[in-house]
């Protein structure tokens, strides 16, 4: 289930009459020619990318980059101009309207930057909007709405009003009306960009803590490097509808691929997000005295708390499974917290 | 230079020739087509027929009871219905209370019509700019082309009387509904609708699940407006047979009468006051959720 979400070659123009537009984006002209040459801006270019099942995959870019635009293809929303887009074997493309409107409401919901809530209709109402669409009897939905009212703590507050409630609570009631579908791919468009950092990171938190119970596939947009690292299992970062790097968070702060990536976590605290295992080097051994064993997982920051509790100043990591993989030097700890000094030089 | 003091006019003789064969095809058309396009609009007639008579044959008591309920069910508001109930007495004292059920009765088919044919049109020119490129100039042309010139083939085609009168009415009052239906639709928030379309909604459940709700409000005030305009017809209408308050305003202006015209004006203003503030308070009552 490795490539459960396939896209393949996908480009978006837009723009009146701009299908030859196509062939001279393919042989590489940029977006600021094309839109000189012909008028046609170009949204997505050759974007290829597998998002696996069960997971959060963070689609990371500035404003503008064709993040939105990008997760719009997924449940066509905005039709693209080439490529393939297959989910879970599905031609996605090649569906008819009348399979499109029952994949959307079966297979995939969205939540949205702005709530989008239905401002007419109650809470509740709202949470069964997906299912009332799909004509499911009343007392199904009533019961599943009230569930997922619920999960999300809001209840109490069936009859209230969107208008009525804060921007979390009222994006609480967008994730309980994409969840309630049960639909399996979950689409995130800045979800929780609009609210302020103590609400948003109060809202990753219950993500992720339904994602525990839930194993959704999550296609989360955002343009917040923190929200990214702390949700993303994988992050694949967009610039001007193109992807530079799809990688693993740990692999993207380590490793970024070009200057564009490093602009992007030239911000981050690093002791803070790097974790042990991406650090250490490989090392098998048994427990030794006076050495502390930590866990793999561990950040930085914490690690160098228990490195200077020692006199060797090294450190052995073990696995889940209480097995020791690795250790970590008091010098690749540093060299791990240290900005590279390409980027030093850059931004001095 | 004469070409440059005197503008190069057709000659009298193809403009009379020109004119005369505008007025004879007309002619010939309604002669031929008149009484089937009279016939259809016979179901009308009798609607018509059948509400002034529903109006003048019940007890004005009643009548006062059930137009005090309806404002109540759709206000709530005791200065409305008091306001209501004072206006409603006078009217009768002094002796319009017959004119003004007429009135009250072509008042309201010509809004129902309107509303029929009005939002629908509003809706259809919402889906597609074509449309409402083709729609908003012949709007337009209603909205400004003084009413005596559409009288004219109105009359021919049907006659005098109270369906003529109904269609004047009609055509001019259509086009806030038809425009402020478009409008409303058009004003829906995209990312609410975005947000049906990513449920899975079709066209009719985006329609009368999302568009049309959040546009009610606007299509109301459009309502609002289509009633006010049917009432300002109402003296232009009666010169082509209509029963009602205006009759009495014609004779008033062509006898000279102060008094007459001054009363029956009046209680067409209080009708219309009376319309205007039960219907904007329908309103705003349907924006009870974007309170708190």
């Amino acid at each position: 289930m490795n490539n459960f979400i396939k896209i393949k070659n996908l480009y978006k123009i837009f723009g009146n009459n701009c299908t030859e537009a196509l062939n001279s984006v393919k042989t590489g002209i940029s977006k600021e020619e094309l839109l000189e040459k012909t008028n046609c801006v170009l949204g997505l270019n050759d974007i290829n990318l597998n998002i696996p099942k069960g997971k959060i995959h963070v689609i990371m870019g500035l404003s503008g980059s064709g993040k939105s635009t990008l997760i719009r293809h997924l449940n066509r929303l905005i039709e693209p101009t080439f490529g393939e887009i297959t989910i879970d074997g599905v031609n996605v493309l090649e569906l008819n309207n009348k399979e499109l409107l029952e994949y959307r409401q079966k297979n995939m919901s969205m939540v949205f930057q702005k709530f989008a809530l239905f401002p007419h209709k109650t809470i509740l109402e709202n949470i069964s909007y997906g299912l009332m669409v799909q004509n499911i009897s009343e007392e199904i939905y009533q019961e599943k709405s009230q569930f997922w009212l619920k999960r999300v703590g809001l209840e109490g507050y069936d009859n209230y009003y969107p208008n009525q409630l804060s921007g979390g609570m009222q994006q609480r009631v967008g994730l309980a009306r994409a969840l309630a579908t049960d639909a399996e791919i979950l689409l995130m468009d800045e979800a929780f960009s609009a609210l302020d950092p103590l609400i948003r990171s109060e809202m990753q938190d219950v993500l992720i803590d339904l994602q525990l119970e839930l194993k959704k596939t999550i296609v989360f947009i955002t343009h917040d490097l923190d929200e990214a690292l702390k949700i993303g299992e994988r992050i694949s970062i967009l610039r001007d509808g193109s992807i530079v790097q799809d990688d693993n968070p740990q692999k993207i702060i380590l490793n970024p691929s070009d200057n564009y990536v490093s602009d992007f976590i030239k911000d981050i605290n690093r002791s803070r997000v790097i974790k042990a295992k991406s650090i250490m080097t490989n090392f098998v051994s048994i427990k030794k005295e006076n050495v502390p064993i930590i866990d793999s997982e561990m950040v930085l920051e914490e690690v160098l708390q228990e490195i200077t509790k020692t006199k060797n100043y090294y450190v052995l990591v073990k696995n889940k499974k209480d097995k020791i993989i690795g250790k970590i030097t008091l010098n690749q700890l540093l060299t791990g917290i240290q900005r590279p000094r390409k980027e030093i030089e850059k931004y001095a | 230079m004469e070409w440059l003091t005197k503008f190069p006019e057709m000659d009298r003789n193809g403009l009379r020739e020109f004119k005369k064969t505008v007025d004879n095809a007309f002619t010939s058309f309604s002669r031929n087509y008149g009484e089937g396009i009279e016939n259809f609009f016979d179901p009308l007639l009798s609607f018509l027929v059948g509400f002034e008579k529903l109006f003048l044959n019940t007890p004005w008591p009643i009548t006062i009871f059930v137009i005090l309920f309806i404002c109540w069910l759709a206000s709530r508001s005791i200065i409305i219905i008091a306001g209501t109930l004072l206006s409603f007495l006078l009217i009768g004292y002094f002796g319009m209370w017959e004119d003004t059920m007429s009135t009250l009765a072509i008042i309201l088919v010509a809004t129902l019509l309107c509303i029929f044919i009005g939002i629908p049109i509003g809706i259809a020119m919402a889906r597609s700019n074509k449309v409402q490129a083709l729609i908003l100039p012949i709007l337009d042309v209603m909205q400004t082309i003084p009413s005596f010139v559409y009288l004219i083939p109105v009359v021919m085609l049907l006659g005098i009387g109270k369906v003529p009168g109904l269609i004047a009415v009609c055509i001019y009052a259509i086009p806030p509904i038809v425009r402020l239906t478009n409008l409303g639709i058009r004003l829906v928030d995209k990312d609410v609708l975005e947000a049906a379309e990513s449920f899975g909604a079709n066209y009719w459940q985006k329609l009368f699940g999302v568009q049309i709700p959040l546009a009610l409000p606007t299509i109301f005030a459009g309502v609002n407006q289509t009633i006010m305009m049917a009432l300002a017809m109402v003296v232009i209408a009666s010169m082509i047979g209509v029963q009602g308050l205006g009759l009495p305003v014609l004779r008033a202006i062509s006898n000279q009468y102060l008094a007459l015209g001054l009363m029956n004006g009046l209680a067409i203003v209080v009708l219309a006051i009376i319309f205007d503030r039960v219907t904007q308070r329908i309103g705003k009552r349907m924006q009870r959720y974007k309170s708190d």
